[in-house]
């Protein structure tokens, strides 16, 4: 781990953005999280790490609703987005998506052309009044997406065409076509190769100047490499959470140090 | 010996060597079944199996050639003369068959010995008196050359058939002898069975195969005589239907397609929507429960025996067609369009239901077969559970969805007893779904019950109506597997 740029971090805004108070999520019987409270800054790269089946990744789907798909989950407790509680009924959870962007762990484009992919947003949002917007939208986000210069020549050709670390680039670039405020990423390295995995966490850094970040990951390095504030969660609960070169130099909590020592795991 | 005791000695002999064989194989082994290459049952089985299937095999093939070549040895004896005038070749040789039997019948009951039996004269004795008090009934009086014949035929089979038990049971004992001779503590018993049980169950596949091939060449024989008698021009290009079992018809095959093609068509345009969006609900909007409750129910519908939907389209869609679009002043719409319940409408809406289940439950598994992770991704994006379905589900569920139409297509062509019962028996060219039009399959059905003459063209059409039937529905099958298997590449 680099110690240097550790210490540069400095946690560019002080706005938060999502706020998590005395979140319980059960799917059935189980209590998969318990009583979690989290602050996520907005322009800031928020990392949850921890075990698997800790609940990381069932918490980073209650944030934009996705957990609604299953029908035995249940959520209690206030996730408020901009002061907003995102479980209140008025919330229309299909709105709600289009401003908290999703990439998941494993790349999933659409079986469709590379700009009907990323076009698939803005088009069901009507984002874009004519085609030379909508063509606008796509280059930006395929450019943001650190992918354009890959596939300008043929955005014709199908999404599922692609490398596994362009399809993933794809899906980022699809996700922020919607104008997100908020981008969650579940594991979004995990089956991807070290040089796309290094592309892929560049490209989060540069996400940051617009969006807040949060990315579940089970690589400690990455974590340290990619986020400002990191939240360590075990066995379902949010066990500390705090500025990452903290967590990862100087954990309050023995288990945290357990985990980041990989003593536990 | 009588086939049945023979096949009860091989049966016993080898089920002997079962015995035999694992014995020996643990005697080798000095009785620890721990040093055999193979398990004790199997070095068992290769005994069994070396006896057993070879002369079995022998026994099968005799048992099929035998009488065919007796039969042709002893109809070369027949001298043209013994054929009256009134009969034939194939009439005299089944009275051989039979008094042979009766000669046979007499050698057992000990009626008579078998050298009285070859010293009989049909100038001397009555042998159909004889016969008939032993119950063999026969048709006339046996003339010599006749009886002559039927003794040749009696001695042939005899002793072909010593023949074949000494045969099979040598090559019987044979077997087991070298089987057992071959069991030794370090003999890959296992890998022998390993591959007679890959023979058989090659056996099984090749013999279904074989059917289908045996089906295409009967009919193909049959429709080959069909076209020798009539033009098969007027078959394929002619315009009318109208068979005459005077001679002369019109027998062509468009009017029939069309009424096929037609009724068929109604019924998808019926059976695609509803069953599609029964899938979409069953697959993507349906909880759990629901779904466990409702596809049993819907595939009951395909259990339905489709003489019951007949009935159904009979006796309740059509008199409920003819309510609605007929009776003039006192139908529903005050119209004098319909006169009968057979229509067309009412053939293709009862062959409609029947298909839902067939699109709904294909479809249901393919749209599943679609990753979740694409929904994941629509979802996520923020589009809502129908656009998800339109824009991603159904476009990548579409190749399997076209091959389930196809399928269902192909039912709709070669169904028979809804339209025989639903559609009317009139062939024509007409675009009202309210006449009544006829298909192939009832023209098939037609043409071959009742009194048939199976020389005349108007009965062998069918066979060339089935095949052309059968060779649409092959086209739509290969093209329906085709493209489900394109599909499939796409996610594996």
């Amino acid at each position: 781990m680099n110690d240097m740029t550790m210490l540069e971090r400095d946690v560019t805004s002080e706005t938060s953005k999502i706020s998590a108070k005395n979140v319980q999520v059960y799917y059935g019987d189980t209590h998969a999280i318990k009583d979690v409270n989290v602050e996520i800054e907005d322009k800031t790269v928020t990392a949850f790490i921890g075990p698997s089946g800790c609940g990381k990744s069932t918490f980073l789907r209650c944030i934009n609703r996705m957990n609604d798909t299953i029908a035995t989950c249940r959520v209690e407790g206030d996730i408020l987005l901009d002061g907003e509680d995102i479980y209140d009924r008025r919330v229309d959870p299909v709105q709600l998506r289009a401003k908290v962007g999703m990439v998941f762990q494993k790349p999933n484009p659409f079986p469709k052309s590379i700009y009907d992919n990323v076009a698939y947003g803005p088009r069901i949002h009507g984002l874009s009044r004519n085609k030379a917007e909508l063509d606008e939208i796509v280059e930006k986000s395929l450019r943001r997406a650190a992918i354009w210069n890959e596939v300008k020549d043929r955005l014709d050709a199908p999404g599922t065409g692609l490398s596994g670390g362009q399809q993933q680039r794809l899906c980022i670039a699809r996700a922020i076509a919607t104008q997100p405020e908020v981008l969650l990423m579940d594991e979004p390295c995990s089956a991807l190769d070290p040089i796309a995995t290094a592309q892929v966490e560049e490209l989060i850094d540069e996400l940051r100047q617009s969006f807040s970040v949060v990315i579940v990951t089970h690589s400690m390095q990455q974590a340290a490499r990619v986020s400002q504030k990191t939240a360590f969660f075990h066995l379902g609960n949010l066990v500390e959470f705090g500025e990452t070169g903290q967590i990862f130099t100087n954990p309050k909590d023995p288990r945290t140090e357990s985990y980041i020592t990989g003593r536990i795991g | 010996m009588p086939t049945f005791w023979l096949v009860a000695l091989l049966l016993a002999l080898s089920a002997a060597g079962y015995v035999l064989g694992r014995n020996r194989a643990l005697a080798t082994a000095g009785g620890d079944a721990r040093d055999l290459h193979s398990r004790p049952n199997y070095y068992g089985f290769n005994v069994l199996l070396s006896a057993l299937v070879p002369a079995m095999g022998v026994l099968a093939v005799w048992l099929l050639a035998q009488p065919i070549m007796i039969e042709n040895a002893v109809s070369a004896m027949l001298p043209d003369s013994a054929i009256a005038e009134n009969t034939t070749r194939g009439l005299v040789m089944s009275d051989v068959r039979r008094i042979a039997e009766g000669l046979e019948l007499a050698i057992s009951s000990g009626a008579a010995t078998a050298a009285e039996i070859s010293a009989l004269d049909a100038a001397k004795t009555d042998v159909r008196a004889f016969l008939g008090d032993l119950g063999v009934a026969l048709g006339s009086d046996v003339r010599p050359d006749i009886l002559a014949a039927a003794k040749s035929y009696l001695h042939q089979s005899q002793t072909g058939r010593t023949a074949m038990a000494v045969l099979t049971l040598a090559l019987a004992l044979c077997g087991l002898a070298f089987a057992y001779r071959r069991t030794h503590k370090d003999f890959r018993a296992r890998n022998v069975v390993e591959w007679a049980v890959m023979a058989l169950l090659i056996l099984a596949a090749s013999l279904a195969i074989l059917t289908t091939v045996g089906i295409v060449l009967s009919m193909l024989f049959e429709t080959a005589n069909f076209f020798g008698l009539h033009s098969w021009k007027d078959f394929f290009f002619g315009s009318s239907w109208a068979p005459n079992f005077r001679g002369d018809s019109d027998l062509s095959i468009l009017p029939l397609l069309w009424g096929t093609l037609y009724i068929s068509f109604i019924a998808l345009l019926v059976a695609v929507p509803i069953g599609l969006f029964a899938a979409i609900y069953l697959s993507e909007y349906a909880s759990r429960t629901t779904r466990a409750v409702a596809k049993p129910l819907l595939e009951i519908l395909a259990g339905i025996p489709t003489i019951v939907y007949g009935l159904f389209a009979l006796l309740t869609v059509g008199p409920m067609l003819v309510r609605i679009f007929g009776r003039g002043d006192e139908g529903l719409l005050g119209v004098e369009w319909m006169s009968g319940a057979t229509a067309v409408l009412t053939a293709g809406l009862v062959m409609g239901i029947m298909l839902i289940p067939f699109v709904s439950s294909l479809s249901d598994d393919i749209i599943n077969a679609v990753p979740q992770s694409m929904r994941d991704g629509a979802l996520g994006l923020g589009a809502t559970k129908s656009e998800t379905v339109r824009s991603v589900v159904l476009p990548a569920a579409l190749p399997g969805i076209v091959g389930a139409v196809l399928l269902a297509a192909s039912r709709a062509i070669g169904e028979t007893m809804i339209v025989v019962m639903g559609a009317g028996a009139i062939a024509k060219f007409s675009l009202n779904p309210l006449e009544s039009m006829t298909t192939i399959t009832t023209r098939i059905v037609s043409q071959l019950t009742g009194d048939t003459d199976f020389a005349s063209p108007e009965t062998l059409v069918a066979f060339a109506l089935g095949l052309t039937l059968f060779v649409i529905t092959l086209g739509l099958n290969i093209m329906a597997l085709y493209i489900v298997r394109k599909y499939r590449e796409q996610y594996e």
